[in-house]
Formats: structure tokens, sequence, C-alpha cells
């Protein structure tokens, strides 16, 4: 599935927070079809980075194309092609299944035919199209996380940004949300993934390593452990850290 | 525009589905029109009294009747004396004893002067100054009717009119006011709430990494508000027209468009008011302190402006509510128009953009 060609490309990209430097000249590429994963500890600058990338927050410096486009010149453009996980759980817990997907549907303007076709596919993929009338905030977390991701996708992204998504998740419920990424990457969705979870680091293409605001390793999992000697992710990245 | 009616929809259910939003937007308004309405009147009415006529004549006799028959007195005690009126005012039976002195009818025949004594029960200073002034009056009406047509008595006839409000009506004074307070409460406060809800419970960065433009997602909030706000100041002008009869006595137009300049006003604060503050709580508590308080103490609702020290004039400037009821009485009760009002209506208009210019400011800080 991956080729070539970048949907993401992040030049030389400076966030300074007064004194603070988040981001410290990130330089990396994000291809299309891939899974993308910003691994690093609490406060590496993972966070920072994908607020950029999704006009949520301007840089200091740097060039940065987002699905082609240029992140302070067409950020509408690039909204519109982006789909966005936060670290909080954002669905509204006060309204329905139906009413959130039926709010997400409508403020990316998907029209109404289409809406109700992926909506039903979606529900019956997720076990849940009879529980469509049930408010969110009934619902057990996992069922929550994996809608959140669901509907973060509805409209079809190029590229999912996803922060963080399996934050206090069981592993189960943390594997079924993983198989939900992998066939959002069939359809075609690029994915862009952080986590301080190692062993969802295996599950990536490719990860990128951060400490203290610079990526200080990019390589697919598997080159990683080799170039480290080591037997999983999570020695790949203590060695790294020391 | 498909995409605003979806993010309306959307503030509909949030605001219909949550029984506090709905208790502060219809509850708290009809609550406090019943109050000010109802319970909290400054206006004398059947206040108990204690009559003691030493003298029992025939012009003692007709005064008493006179009093009672206003419909502001009504006789609790016929003491033989007026020696225990602390014992009277302690059990609270009677806020005020008038004594006859003997022979009065005699007296003021023959010598053209004759005493009452009118004790009250200060320990509610304002409503005692309020029943002694009553009792005055109409004690003074009374020598006039009986004397001066006669032209036995002699002396100056004052005749006051209390213009605007001739029957010194407190709804005259509490409907004005309450469109104010009403409106901060729901446009202001509840703005304020919206808002910062969204943003603690996240679901701002996804709206602000939609498509929407940063203007749609704060219109969005802020339409329903003040449509639910148009709703209120409706309910309360029309209340007060029907029920406490306080007329509209200038244009309703121009009414209706400084009613709505305030609302703008509001909702602008209450925007401000969110991007300063990240928690529901928070925003609450600065809606009820840095709003509510003053517009209710400070904005000459209940405490004229112009009586407070130097001080709080000052602070009491700065509060749209000041303002606003100043037009509204205008409006409303002298018929006054825009010749009248215009420094108010600019003086909110400023407001208005001062608020919007810093709540822009603070976003923008916001995404750097």
């Amino acid at each position: 599935m991956i080729n070539s060609e970048p949907v993401i490309t992040v030049k030389n990209m400076v966030k300074k927070f007064g004194d603070f430097v988040a981001n410290d000249n990130l330089n990396f590429e994000v291809f299309k079809g891939e899974i993308f994963g910003f691994i690093g500890a609490n406060g590496a600058g993972k966070t920072t980075a994908i607020r950029i990338l999704c006009g949520l927050s301007t840089p200091t410096s740097g060039e940065m194309k987002v699905a082609g486009f240029d992140i302070y010149r067409q950020t509408e453009k690039i909204k519109q092609n982006i789909g966005y996980m936060s670290q909080k759980f954002s669905l509204y817990e006060d309204l329905t299944i139906n009413e959130n997907i039926r709010f997400y549907g409508g403020i990316y303007g998907m029209q109404i035919a289409k809406r109700k076709a992926r909506t039903a596919e979606m529900l019956e993929r997720l076990e849940l199209t009879e529980y469509g009338n049930r408010k969110i905030g009934d619902l057990p977390l996992g069922w929550k996380q994996k809608l959140a991701f669901s509907i973060a996708i509805l409209h079809n992204p190029k590229i999912v940004f996803l922060d963080e998504p399996t934050g206090g998740v069981d592993p189960i419920t943390r594997r079924q949300f993983w198989n939900l990424i992998y066939e959002a990457v069939e359809k075609g969705i690029t994915v862009f993934v952080t986590t301080h979870y190692m062993d969802e680091a295996e599950y990536c293409d490719r990860v990128s390593i951060m400490a203290d605001g610079r990526i200080v390793a990019l390589d697919t999992p598997e080159n990683l452990k080799l170039q480290y000697n080591a037997a999983n992710m999570d020695e790949v990245f203590l060695k790294i850290a020391r | 525009m498909n995409r605003f009616l979806a993010f309306l929809r959307k503030e509909f259910h949030h605001i219909f589905r949550d029984p506090r939003t709905l208790v502060i937007l219809f509850g708290i308004p009809i609550a406090q029109i019943l109050l000010f309405g109802f319970v909290l009147t400054n206006e004398v009415r059947n206040v108990k009294i204690a009559v003691v006529d030493h003298s029992r004549d025939y012009l003692s006799t007709r005064l008493t009747e006179r009093l009672l028959s206003s419909g502001f007195f009504q006789l609790a005690a016929i003491p033989s004396s007026e020696n225990d009126y602390e014992g009277l005012f302690r059990s609270s039976k009677v806020k005020e004893i008038i004594v006859f002195e003997p022979n009065f009818a005699t007296n003021i025949i023959k010598e053209g002067k004759a005493g009452i004594q009118v004790i009250a029960d200060a320990s509610e200073p304002n409503a005692a100054q309020l029943i002694v002034n009553y009792t005055t009056a109409i004690a003074n009406d009374f020598m006039r009717d009986e004397f001066v047509k006669d032209q036995k008595l002699p002396g100056i006839n004052i005749k006051v009119r209390m213009l605007f409000n001739e029957n010194m009506r407190d709804a005259y004074n509490f409907i004005p006011g309450l469109i104010a307070v009403i409106l901060m409460l729901v446009s202001a406060m509840m703005t304020a709430i919206t808002i910062t809800r969204e943003k603690e419970t996240g679901t701002m960065e996804i709206l602000l990494a939609s498509p929407l433009k940063p203007i749609q997602i704060i219109l969005g909030k802020v339409v329903p508000y003040m449509l639910l706000s148009i709703v209120n100041a409706l309910v309360v002008l029309l209340l007060g027209y029907f029920v406490f009869s306080v007329p509209i006595v200038g244009s309703l137009a121009l009414l209706l468009g400084e009613i709505l300049l305030f609302i703008f006003l509001a909702l602008s604060l209450g925007i401000l008011i969110s991007t300063f503050v990240n928690s529901q709580i928070t925003a609450l508590a600065m809606s009820g302190f840095v709003l509510m308080l003053p517009s209710i103490l400070l904005s000459g609702f209940i405490f004229p402006v112009k009586n407070m020290p130097v001080a709080l004039q000052v602070i009491a400037n700065l509060m749209p509510p000041r303002w606003f009821i100043e037009i509204n009485r205008t409006v409303m009760l002298k018929g006054g128009g825009l010749a009248e009002i215009w420094p108010n209506t600019l003086i909110l208009a400023g407001m208005s953009v001062l608020f919007i210019f810093i709540s822009i400011r603070k976003f923008k800080i916001r995404l750097q």
C-alpha cells in the first residue's frame, strides 16, 4: 500500500513558547497509506507537532505541507482533508451516537445520503447498530474511543491524526482499536499517530522517536531493532533514552 | 450554511437536554419577575398599626377612618394607652402607633392646632420612613379637605405630582432593571459557560481542527442564546405591560433596538470571559461575581448611582447595565427618544466593540 508519494512534508519545523523550545528543527516526510508513529515520553513535543500539523497552533518557523497544501496559507483546505482525534475524549456526551455522527457529518459538509450510508456501514462494523439512539455518556470507554476514531474518519479524510488515542483503554480494546486503524489504511487513509505505548510502536510502518523536542531516530521498527540490537521497541526506546 | 445549521441543531440539543441550563434560562427569569413583582416590594400596603385615641371625638374618628380606608394601613390593636409601645413593637404586632391627644377636635377649632404622635418601628428604617411619610401625607390631606376649602385654616397648599409614576408603583422601577439583569444572566453568563464547556471537554480542539471557521464556531455558540435572550426580553416586557401595567411611553422600535444592542454587548462580554477561563466553574464564578452582583447592586437598579460614594460611582459607570437601565427608564417611562439616550447608546456600542476586539486578540494569541 505504501508508495513514495509524501502526504506530509516537514522541513525545519521550530516551535518556541517563550524560551522553551518544544519542537527543535524537525524534518520528516509521511508517505501516502502508511502508519506513521510519533513515539516519546510525555513532554517530548509530540502533541505540539501534531497540533501544528492540524492547524491548531502556528509554528515559529519552518516549511510544512499537509495533504499537498501549505500550512500557512491553505489551512482551510488542509482542515477539509484531515481528521483529528485529540488526547481528550471528544464526542458530545449529552448527544446520542446518531446525533454526534450527524453533527460531525454536518460540519464537514457531507451530503446527507453519503453520511447515512457511511453511518450504517460504520455502526454495523462496530456492532452498535441498535444503539444509535443511546447517549454517548452511557457507553463504556472502549466503545467511545472506537466510535470517536470512526467519526474522525467519517468524511474519508486523506490523513487522520491520532493524539494518544488509546490512553486509559484495556489491552483487548487497544488491539480492536488497531484493527480499525488497519482497516482505515486499507481504504487509503494515511495515519499519523502519537503514543507512549511501545507495543503500539511495533504496529507502525515507521516510527519517529522524539526526546526533548528533537527527532532522535526515524525508521521502521525492524530496522530500529536491528540498529540498536534490541528484541523489541521498548528496549530500543530505553537505549536511545540513555 | 448547512455546516452552520448542523452546529445550531447541536447547540439546541445541549440547551434543551440540560436541566440546569433550562433552569437558568427560563426558571430564574420567571422567579425574578415573581419575586420582584409580588414579594420584594417597597410599597406600603396593609401595614398593621395601632391607634390610641385619647380624644374620641368626631375629627379623630374621621382621621382614623381616613387612614384605614386608604388601603395602606390595617388596624391591628386599639390599646388604651401608648405606654406599652415597646411591647407592641417587640411582639411585631404593629409597625406604627398613632396617638391622638385629648381634646383633639376642640384644640383644632379653638387654637388652630392639635397634636398627633406617630411612633414607628425603625428597626427597618426604610420601611419606617415610608410609613411615616404616608401617614403624614394622609393627615395633611385630611386637614386640607376639612378646613382649607372653608378658608378657616390658612397655609401653603402643596400639591405633589410624582411625574412618570404617579402612583409610585414598584414595577416601574424593577421591570426596566430586570430586563438588564436577565439579559446579563442569559446572554453573558450562559455564553461564557457554553464556550468554556467546549474547551473543558476538549471538543473545542476538534471544532478548531474541522473546516469550520472560528467565527462560525463562535456564532454557532452565540446565536441560540441570542434568540433565547430576545424571547426572554419580550416576556419581561409583556409581563410588565399586562401584569404589572408598566407602560411603554416612548418608541417601541427604539426600545427593541436598544435591547438588541445590549444583548450584543452581553454576548461579547460572555465571549470575552470565555477567552480568559478554562473551566465551567470558573466561568460561572466570574459571571456571578463580576457580572451579576454589580449589575444588580451598582447599576442603579436598586440603589441610585448618584447617591454612591465617588469610588463606587466610577465602578458603576463601568457597568454596562447602568447605562442600559437608564435607557430603559427614559424610553419606557418618560417617552424619551434618541435625542436623550444617544450618549448611553454610544457607550454601550463602544463597550461591545472593545470586548470583541480584546476577544479576537486573545484568541489569536492562544493559537500562537
